[in-house]
């Protein structure tokens, strides 16, 4: 996947090492377009998956419109199991499952299968935090407007808790961008790999400085829309 | 109310009884009630009394667990889920909290009921106009919740109510988050909107003065039972249950209670006796021919009179001198139109209130326990308030 003869032309000069940009600069420019597909698919099937597991430990809680305590419990251990794995293990340890669905476990597609799972499990827990603590009454007084159970769910709890869902989607941003920088485990590349592979390795602080400048930008970015979006949603 | 109409509101031997861990709390228990189209509808109790599920029993939010509740003919527990929904189009409800969407706008807040409804949308906008003139916030129409007072955002809640042309308007503790005069202002139009549309409503409170200003009839409730029903006036001058008598005495401030009852023995060394008046009887007049009739001077050191649903009530203390013979004469003059509670001299008190042996004879210690004690909510009572409410999101699983 990267073009490796470069790294290999390149002077192997330690910490003094004058970075040739000229090179590195479209090398970056790759492993950034990486890191955004990465992280963008992720968040995109992560976010809706997440958002309808979060639904589900919310609806199937004690008391809520679709209380089920066996549902409830299950889906409950699940994420109390997945979420806490060190993603550097997570992405190797689901290896088979990933040969299964992706067909390969390297490469950017493999990297995606292993981060909207652990995307998925992480947002459900923040999606279900934000709805329990929506004002119950709302959802009675649509019930006693006649409205059923499905039109609450479309028309009252997820418009009524919009904001804080997109801040926590903009807090699972961050996330996600911190495990594509593992994805170079299988091969993937990305900003992470990058800094870890012409930076760090090499010796080059400027390289890793650089990189953690484009990172730093990135989520400031993705904060700040985030923000707004929220502040456009949440007009009280 | 004529006899003859059927009641819209019936429930026959009605019960709701949640399963917490401790046992079965009984928030209904085996009431039998009915309420007339056309009238105002009072139910008053303290809170955890039972009268919050009772009213999300008219639209089903709570399903009897035993007993029939009937709404507008139908028998709510033989209606499934899509006829309960359309069944709750016809009944409107209006919140303590307002419970208005918080990411709407006035005009689609009252909006809502309609979509649920519906209703085409060149439609709903016109009824919203209505309905935001009819309440009075036409220009709040672009206005959130968030930037409305609580008397504005409770008119929402009514115009909110009111969208679908609703038989039944269900008021559930609407006032108790307002100041006085904002409660004034929303009960004046709870009553137009029950004297201009015709609308049926039961307004649920724990404070008796909604029941004096616009209630026809009334029920108190106590533990999840009705232990007094009648009409307002009735309540109010001959309240029978001694939760009914604690109510009235919040509402009309017109007996002396144990501590005012001990201050004015230690003024006033006459005979004191309290009279009640009401429009039938006892009036003032009565009272001073009676008076003059049997040689007595009397003057009045306590009392007041109000209105209930614009008919007088109220009562009299009065500090009598004179032979005990003359008193006893006034009073059994006056017995025969009214209550009198006699309650003796400061140096021959009697406790006519039943405040017990130290309002009447140990006037120094009177503030200690000699007022009436309210009763203590049992904490089954408080469990089952926060169950039903939980309840009230997954009822219609069961």
């Amino acid at each position: 996947m990267n073009t490796i003869y470069a790294g290999l032309a390149a002077p192997i000069s330690g910490l003094a090492a004058d970075t040739d940009w000229s090179i590195m600069r479209p090398q970056l420019l790759e492993d950034l377009g990486k890191t955004l597909y990465m992280v963008g698919m992720s968040l995109l099937i992560g976010g809706i998956l997440g958002l309808i597991v979060g639904l589900a430990l919310y609806l199937t809680r004690r008391g809520n419109l679709f209380q089920n305590g066996v549902i409830y419990t299950v889906l409950n251990i699940l994420v109390n199991i997945v979420r806490p794995i060190p993603f550097i293990i997570f992405i190797a340890a689901i290896g088979p499952a990933t040969k299964a669905v992706v067909g390969t476990t390297l490469g950017e597609r493999p990297a995606i299968f292993a981060m909207s799972i652990m995307t998925t499990f992480a947002f459900s827990r923040l999606v279900e935090q934000n709805l329990v603590s929506l004002d119950p009454g709302v959802i009675e007084a649509a019930r006693a407007m006649g409205a059923s159970r499905l039109r609450v769910i479309a028309t009252v709890i997820v418009p009524e808790a919009l904001g804080p869902l997109i801040l926590g989607f903009t807090f699972l941003f961050i996330g996600v961008v911190d495990m594509s920088a593992m994805a170079g485990v299988v091969g993937a590349g990305g900003l992470g790999d990058f800094a870890i592979r012409w930076g760090y390795q090499r010796f080059n602080w400027e390289i890793t400085f650089v990189t953690l400048v484009v990172i730093v930008l990135l989520v400031q970015a993705a904060q700040f829309l985030g923000n707004w979006l929220a502040r456009r949603v949440m007009r009280r | 109310m004529s006899t003859s109409t059927p009641p819209i509101v019936e429930f026959r031997g009605a019960s709701k009884h949640f399963t917490v861990k401790s046992g079965t709390v009984k928030a209904v228990d085996d009431v039998s009630l009915a309420i007339n189209p056309g009238e105002i509808f009072g139910v008053i109790g303290y809170s955890g009394a039972g009268k919050s599920t009772l009213v999300r029993m008219i639209n089903a939010l709570e399903p009897a667990t035993s007993g029939t509740v009937v709404v507008d003919g139908h028998d709510l527990s033989q209606l499934g889920e899509s006829a309960l929904r359309g069944l709750r189009q016809e009944i409107g409800m209006i919140f303590q909290q307002f419970n208005l969407l918080q990411s709407r706008t006035v005009a689609r807040n009252v909006e809502y009921p309609l979509e649920v409804a519906g209703v085409p949308r060149a439609q709903r906008r016109r009824r919203v106009d209505e309905l935001l003139e009819f309440v009075g916030l036409t220009d709040k129409k672009k206005a959130f919740p968030s930037q409305l007072s609580g008397g504005q955002k409770q008119r929402v809640g009514i115009a909110r109510a009111l969208a679908t042309n609703p038989k039944i308007l269900l008021a559930d503790e609407s006032t108790s988050a307002l100041d006085p005069e904002t409660t004034r202002d929303v009960l004046d139009l709870l009553a137009q909107v029950n004297r201009d549309l015709g609308i049926t409503i039961v307004v649920i409170t724990h404070e008796m003065d909604v029941v004096k200003q616009i209630c026809d009839r009334v029920a108190v409730m106590e533990f999840g039972k009705v232990v007094e029903e009648g009409t307002a006036y009735q309540v109010f001058s001959h309240p029978e249950h001694p939760a009914t008598r604690r109510f009235v005495a919040t509402a009309i401030k017109d007996k002396p209670d144990a501590d005012t009852l001990a201050r004015l023995r230690s003024r006033h060394s006459e005979h004191l006796i309290t009279v009640t008046v009401h429009e039938d009887g006892g009036h003032g007049r009565r009272i001073t021919d009676a008076l003059h009739d049997h040689n007595v001077r009397g003057g009045i050191v306590y009392g007041g009179i109000s209105e209930i649903k614009q008919r007088p009530f109220g009562s009299l203390t009065w500090g009598l001198e004179g032979a005990a013979a003359d008193i006893q004469g006034v009073i059994d003059e006056l017995r025969r139109y009214t209550t009198v509670v006699d309650l003796g001299t400061a140096a021959h008190p009697v406790d006519g209130f039943g405040y017990g042996a130290d309002a009447a004879f140990q006037p120094a210690q009177h503030s200690v326990n000699a007022q009436p004690a309210q009763p203590a909510q049992p904490v089954q009572q408080a469990g089952a308030r926060t169950n039903s409410q939980s309840q009230i999101l997954g009822g219609d699983q069961k």
